[in-house]
């Protein structure tokens, strides 16, 4: 038996319409949307630190003004799909609890580390990039605001990644050194990158449903490849070697064959393993409690200003 | 214009360069590290400001040295004994409230150093505090706001701003010294002479700080130096970062 609500929310999805906030939907839906818009959102702002790491070191002025605005970009995302999701019915501080406290996730490519200053061009070009594949697609999703985000967040993320991919360029053109930095850059994001888009979609917990509401409205395999036959002739251009070997054009398909995936290697960083995992939630705990002081002085401000304002209009 | 003339446009264009980047660097710093993401963009916004400002200075001074250096020689090839930046300015971050200290003593520096900058007969240099002048309204409204917010909040905000105020005000001192060079400058109406703007300074400094219930300390030390390349242990190290990957792959480009 479905509820009247129900028939009519699925109406919806089917005919494309968008649900809004004050529209009912199903509980499950709900809580799945908030999954994902606040593991996109925590996504955003961990993504600042492996970045922002070069802030400081940027090799040029310029350099230091694209980056700086980059990061910048970033923390707007975040803020801007932590409003989308507070639409569901949750704060931004319950979800930043459930960051800090490992309950909520946020992408693992943020676990890899950032060594050179080439990685900043490969996360651009790479991680940006696959993002786009990603949220270009989710400009469709049945949800009214995390659709509007997107198409929001999409411009931003398309500059990122061309910032990205000519700083990569410069250092591929350039010295040898500057060259093999390129290189190796690529050689350690290339699969990490790969891994973004999920496991294979037979083995991912929240595919199904999510398809079916059209929240997802691709699968990973497919945003997958995408980005796989997008990045061959990229590469190509910078003068690099492709990382996978196996990479193969295939006729009858119509898409490139590639290598399977180290899953192992996806399993082990999404449970801890990586590089970074414990580093990027110390860094947000220390930030936010280091900060604990000055939230606490703005509201004892207000408070004072309030309590003094109702005692001169008494 | 005279030889004479023109090195001391670009020894000066150098120094507000020096100014520049080295504020807009140590603002950069709290990218991330931030009390709220609000911050963060805010924090990244007004050193967005600075950074390009620095690159403006740089490229002009680079024009006028005409030796084949560009704005990144500026920045990234000189050594700590070369930079030219006053003291201040250089400070590590330390906690939220230093660090607004800071910005708003630099901040109502600018906001009086730039209008006189904008009657330069040097008219790069003009161009530069007109566009500086929009960008300081906002910096200025942002620190103000923050050190009344800080000063006049819960009694350990207060005690960590009154702490950098007090281990600030003796940098301030040089912000308004004049040498030689600046006066040469001055005489020729293209610098600015800071050493009238000390008491405009005070004044609204004073104004700020007491409304946030903060004291004004009193001039018991002063250090100085900047202008002469007598820095602090900090420059070095800011220096070391900052110019780590520029100066590991010398003549390349980014
Ligand atoms: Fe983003
Ligand atoms: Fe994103
Ligand atoms: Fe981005």
């Amino acid at each position: 038996m479905t509820a009247p609500q129900e028939e009519n929310f699925m109406r919806k999805i089917q005919a494309e319409e968008k649900i809004e906030p004050k529209d009912w939907m199903p509980e499950a839906y709900r809580k799945n949307l908030i999954r994902q818009i606040s593991q996109h959102a925590h996504s955003e702002v961990i993504g600042m630190q492996p970045e922002g790491n070069w802030i400081t070191r940027a090799p040029s002025l310029r350099r230091k003004v694209v980056l700086l605005s980059k990061v910048q970009d970033e923390a707007g995302h975040g803020l801007y799909l932590y409003s989308a999701c507070e639409t569901l019915g949750i704060s931004r501080s319950e979800m930043i609890e459930q960051l800090q406290s490992g309950v909520a996730k946020y992408s693992s490519i943020f676990n890899y580390p950032t060594l050179t200053w080439a990685d900043v061009g490969a996360i651009g070009w790479l991680v940006d990039g696959a993002a786009i594949v990603n949220q270009v697609s989710l400009q469709r999703t049945s949800y009214g605001p995390y659709s509007r985000g997107m198409i929001r967040i999409c411009k931003e993320e398309s500059f990122h990644q061309r910032q990205g991919y000519e700083a990569i360029l410069e250092l591929a053109k350039g010295s040898p050194g500057q060259k093999e930095m390129a290189q190796d850059a690529l050689n350690r994001f290339y699969w990490p990158a790969l891994m973004m888009f999920g496991p294979h979609d037979s083995e991912s917990a929240h595919s199904q449903k999510s398809m079916e509401w059209k929240i997802k409205r691709e699968t990973n395999d497919d945003l997958r490849q995408k980005f796989v036959d997008q990045t061959v002739k990229q590469i190509e251009v910078l003068g690099l070697e492709h990382p996978d070997k196996a990479i193969k054009w295939n006729e009858e398909r119509g898409h490139y064959d590639s290598s399977d995936l180290n899953w192992d290697e996806f399993w082990s960083v999404i449970n801890g393993n990586g590089h970074c995992n414990r580093q990027r939630i110390e860094h947000h705990v220390a930030a936010h409690e280091e900060g604990e002081w000055v939230r606490d002085a703005i509201t004892a401000y207000n408070d004072k200003k309030r309590a003094k304002k109702a005692q001169n209009a008494a | 214009m005279s030889d004479q003339i023109k090195n001391a446009i670009q020894e000066y264009a150098t120094r507000l360069g020096d100014d520049s980047v080295v504020l807009g660097h140590r603002i950069s710093e709290w990218v991330s590290y931030g009390p709220f993401l609000e911050e963060d963009i805010a924090y990244g916004n007004v050193s967005l400001d600075y950074v390009g400002r620095a690159r403006l200075f740089y490229s002009y001074a680079a024009e006028l040295a005409d030796d084949g250096r560009d704005e990144d020689d500026f920045a990234y090839m000189r050594n700590d004994r070369e930079y030219r930046n006053l003291l201040l300015l250089e400070m590590p971050k330390g906690d939220f409230a230093y660090s607004q200290v800071r910005q708003l003593f630099a901040d109502v520096y600018y906001t009086l150093v730039l209008p006189e900058l904008l009657q330069s007969k040097d008219e790069t240099l003009a161009g530069v505090a007109a566009k500086a002048i929009k960008e300081t309204k906002y910096h200025l409204r942002r620190s103000r706001d923050w050190v009344l917010r800080l000063g006049d909040g819960t009694e350990e905000s207060h005690k960590r701003t009154q702490k950098a105020v007090d281990q600030l005000w003796g940098y301030t001192h040089e912000l308004f010294d004049m040498d030689e060079t600046e006066q040469l400058l001055v005489n020729e109406g293209i610098a600015v002479d800071v050493s009238k703007l000390r008491d405009a300074w005070l004044k609204m400094v004073s104004d700020i700080l007491t409304q946030a219930t903060i004291t004004v300390p009193e001039d018991s030390w002063a250090v100085r130096g900047g202008r002469t390349g007598y820095h602090t242990e900090h420059l070095g190290h800011m220096l070391t970062e900052m110019q780590i990957v520029h100066r590991s792959h010398p003549g390349c480009k980014w």
